[in-house]
């Protein structure tokens, strides 16, 4: 695939560094809010909507913002899409805003959205980034939803809401809804896509590295990357 | 530290102690316990000891298995931790519990921090601890199960713990907690039971003093300033309710001194127990529920890296007057 084209940001967001499984980003909201799948859409979404517009903001205005106030012109920029979208949920979508609570403003420290703004944003045009934002956005909608509904199915037996288990006598192990169940999923998950990864490396396929990197390597965002060991 | 350094040349004796002539003498120590609750609360507390007994030793036996790792099994470790789970079990609890603990026990606990001697925590407590905050409603359920013998427990109506009874304000009769024919796990309720097995711990030099000693010390201190403080006068019943009641001894003695949740450094051991016996008394006295050992002994189990960081002793040579 070639860079820095809409498919491959797609794929680079949602497979090579899912935010929260490769990156290990925003494990604030990861593990706060996913106690349920539909909280873990909406949370993903909300994010999602807001990393895009920032990204693409961000991209339009990077030859205009100064290296040196860089991270609080970003930050202004974030914080400005989140009370938009805070508004609009409270004013559309209220159980969502209530159920979301205090992680909505908290958005604006998300680092999912704060790392893409330094390391992508900031540094390419405007078409690529906007799907850059779209790719990580629905790459943290995935895995967080991935976890609610893991957690919402052991934790009380219902997925998205619908009871599932309940007709046949399950009795939910609640812990899996409350905060350890959050870091036991979590860790389950990460471990069994690194046994993954880590299979792939084997025969010979550079999980972390799919396409062939044409830039520098101060521009790149990709944590996994074993090029990087040596710089 | 003299005698450490003589180091001969070879042959040299060899100790005949390993992990698993080790972990086997717990086992036996845990079977007076053991056994008066299953003279306490009938058939099912058999049931109950050997469902967790054997989820744990399968957890272990698949575990390895599958990951192509040494078979572990042998070394008896996973069924102390599986008896261990079960003595902490209300008597009339459902058979599917327990299994569900060992599997979270030895599973997630021990193996995947490396098995044993890796563990962080406690395997057996971390399960008890994920049964608790899981199924609150049956882990503290004490009602008995129907084929308890009911001449042993005298008051086989009543569903509270006298340790409940305590932290209510009831006087409580401190000798049937002693003997153990009370309401309660499966292994907690008797005192004597579980002395005599720690008795034979320490004839055996499996454990020593240093922690369970501290630990009851420090708790039996820290209740009576506060018999002191809030009721106006050293209350000997109530320290000896509190002393008796609930898991304090089966902690101190069997899950307390487990080596590998233990700090290594002896001034750490008594740091460790000092700090067990206070958290207990704070989780029981001014905490939500009556008891307070489990989560006492996993909290501090989490301290022990700093408590060992804190207590290294200092190396032959290093430290002392610079000249």
């Amino acid at each position: 695939m070639q860079k820095n084209t809409p498919a491959e940001r797609l794929y680079n967001g949602i497979i090579a560094e899912n935010p929260t499984f490769s990156l290990m980003l925003g494990m604030c909201p990861t593990l706060a809010v996913t106690t349920s799948g539909i909280n873990g859409i909406g949370m993903g979404l909300t994010t999602t909507v807001i990393l895009t517009a920032s990204n693409m903001l961000i991209s339009i205005l990077r030859k205009v913002i100064p290296d040196k106030v860089r991270v609080p012109a970003f930050i202004v920029v974030v914080a400005s899409f989140v009370t938009i979208v805070q508004f609009l949920l409270e004013g559309f979508i209220p159980s969502l805003n209530a159920a979301l609570g205090i992680y909505i403003p908290l958005i604006v420290v998300n680092c999912i959205i704060l790392g893409r703004a330094e390391s992508y944003a900031s540094k390419n045009k405007v078409i690529p980034s906007i799907f850059d934002g779209i790719g990580m956005g629905l790459g943290f909608t995935v895995s967080i939803t991935i976890l609610g509904l893991i957690r919402e199915f052991i934790g009380a037996g219902t997925l998205f809401n619908v009871d599932i288990l309940g007709g046949v006598g399950y009795e939910p192990v609640s812990i899996f809804i409350l905060a350890p169940g959050a870091f036991l999923v979590l860790a389950f998950l990460a471990a069994l896509q690194n046994k993954f990864k880590v299979g792939a490396a084997k025969r010979g396929i550079d999980p972390s590295n799919p396409t062939t990197c044409g830039e520098g390597c101060s521009s790149c965002g990709n944590i996994m990357c074993k090029g990087r060991s040596g710089k | 530290m003299s005698d450490l350094m003589n180091v001969s040349s070879s042959p040299h004796v060899r100790s005949k102690v390993n992990t698993s002539n080790l972990m086997l003498m717990v086992v036996i120590a845990l079977l007076p316990a053991s056994l008066f609750g299953v003279y306490n609360f009938g058939v099912h507390a058999l049931l109950v000891i050997l469902i967790s007994v054997a989820a744990c030793v399968l957890t272990e036996w698949l575990y390895n298995k599958g990951m192509k790792k040494t078979q572990t099994v042998g070394d008896y470790s996973a069924i102390v931790t599986g008896i261990l789970l079960a003595l902490n079990m209300p008597p009339a609890i459902s058979l599917w519990i327990p299994a569900l603990g060992g599997v979270f026990a030895i599973l997630v606990v021990k193996q995947l921090f490396g098995g044993l001697g890796q563990n962080f925590m406690n395997p057996a407590l971390a399960g008890r601890c994920f049964l608790m905050i899981s199924f609150t409603g049956k882990m503290t359920d004490f009602t008995l199960p129907a084929g308890a013998s009911s001449k042993v427990v005298v008051d086989a109506v009543t569903a509270a713990t006298p340790l409940a009874n305590v932290k209510a304000g009831e006087s409580v009769d401190v000798m049937s907690m002693f003997v153990g024919n009370i309401q309660g796990t499966i292994g907690e309720t008797s005192v004597i039971a579980i002395l005599i097995g720690a008795a034979f711990l320490l004839f055996m030099k499996v454990i020593d003093l240093r922690i369970p000693l501290t630990y009851i010390g420090s708790f039996t201190v820290f209740v009576a300033i506060y018999s002191m403080a809030a009721k106006g006068g050293l209350d000997v019943n109530y320290i000896a309710a509190h002393l008796c009641g609930g898991g304090l001894m089966l902690g101190a003695w069997f899950m307390a001194t487990d080596y590998v949740t233990t700090p290594i450094t002896k001034n750490g051991q008594l740091v460790y127990g000092c700090l067990l016996g206070i958290v207990t008394a704070v989780f029981r006295i001014f905490g939500g529920s009556a008891e307070g050992v489990s989560y006492a002994i996993i909290f501090c189990n989490l301290l022990i890296p700093l408590i060992e960081r804190a207590t290294i002793p200092t190396a032959l040579g290093k430290g002392g007057q610079k000249a």
